[in-house]
Order: structure tokens, then sequence, then C-alpha cells
């Protein structure tokens, strides 16, 4: 029962590292690929090293993986907020149907 | 055009699943790595033709995330959990290199 457990958590990381790289590849500008990209992190690799901690149980590999679940929840949004904000720093444009920009603005009431 | 582009990649992607899934002899960890280094093959696609500097950006960071996932199946199909210690290292750099592209990108240098 644990070890069908497991195995379901570790189908599901799969699945979703799977469906965030199709939105990498698919989605139109930077901000869109950076959104789907990051749902790579949260139920990916997090539920694969999940799914490792449960097929283990409290040994040496369980516990590296939970180390490794709370590195990833901790640096992962961290450089997703970088890479977001340098990207609109750098005038990179988005895409053609982008219906509100809030940040822009924010930067022209700072300018006046 | 794009039809025979959305169903030429439909094929490709079916076809790969299919064939690792049902027709390949080999353990259930192993069969998930190479589902995914298929994925890790479209984040270098847009690493490589990324229209921007922050798409290679995002497409390097997730390859790191996706390879710590690879790390910890590894891990339990040889069950040696000194693949783990390379997969937590491994999370720790990329989120450094991600940070320090991200301010070299936003104009400005290491030492603001």
């Amino acid at each position: 029962m644990i070890d069908l457990i497991g195995k379901i958590f570790i189908v599901l990381g799969v699945m979703f590292d799977f469906f965030g790289v199709l939105g990498l590849v698919r989605l139109p500008d930077v901000y869109n690929r950076l959104q789907a990209a990051t749902k790579c992190v949260t139920f990916g690799s997090a539920g694969i090293l999940f799914g490792v901690f449960i097929l283990n149980g409290f040994t040496t590999l369980g516990f590296k993986a939970l180390l490794g679940i709370v590195f990833i929840f901790i640096t992962s949004p961290v450089a997703a907020h970088a890479i977001s904000r340098a990207a609109h720093r750098n005038n990179i444009p988005t895409a053609e149907e982008t219906v509100v920009d809030h940040y822009e603005e924010d930067k022209e009431l700072k300018d006046e | 055009m794009k039809w025979l582009k959305w169903s030429l990649g439909l094929i490709i992607i079916i076809g790969f699943l299919i064939w690792d899934i049902f027709f390949l002899e080999l353990a259930f960890e192993i069969k998930l790595v190479n589902i995914i280094l298929f994925c890790s093959l479209f984040v270098l696609y847009r690493v490589i033709i990324g229209p921007s500097p922050a798409d290679r950006l995002v497409a390097v960071d997730i390859l790191g995330i996706l390879i710590v996932g690879m790390l910890a199946l590894l891990s339990i199909y040889y069950n040696k959990s000194y693949l783990m210690d390379v997969g937590l290292i491994w999370a720790l750099m990329s989120f450094i290199a991600s940070l320090a592209f991200a301010k070299v990108l936003e104009g400005r240098f290491l030492d603001d």
C-alpha cells in the first residue's frame, strides 16, 4: 500500500514536469513561459522527491529527499521573481494579446 | 502549414510515450527517467532558439529543476543515497546562477 502511494506521487510528478515543459515550448512570451515553467516545481520535482521520501521512510535517502523539497521550495520562487523583474526592466516586450500591465503603470507613476 | 506542424509534434510525442511505456522492457524508474530526458530535449530547444535572453534564462533554470527530479529517480533505482547529494548541490548552484544572470540582465553588476 505504501509502495503504491509513493509510486502514484512519482508518476504525478513526472506528468506535471511534462506539462510544464510543454507550456515552456508553446506559450507566446517570456512571462507566460515563466508562469507555466514554475509549475514544474511545486508538483513536478517536489512530487517526485516526496514520493521518494514515502518509498524510503526515515532513512538517509528519505531525509535527503525532504531536505531537497525544502531547498527547492525556498529557492525557486525567488529565482522566478528575479528573472521576471529583470526581463521587465530590460524592456522585453509582452505578447500582442496582453490586456493589462500593472508594473509598467507603476513605473510611469514613479517617474512623474 | 500550422496543422501539419501540430499533427507532426503530436505524433512524435505520443509515439515516444507509447514506445517508452509499453515496448521497452526496463524497470519502472528507468522509463520515467526516459520521459524526463525527452522533456529536457524540449527545454534545450527553447535554450537554442529562444528569441530573448530571458527565455534562455528561464529554460536553464527549469533544466536544473528537472535534473534534480531525475537524480531522485536514479537514486531509488540504484539504492544509493549519494546521488541525492548531487541533487541538493545542483538545486542550490542553479539558484545562485539564476540570480546572478538575472542581475546582469537587469543592467546592474554583481557588486551593486
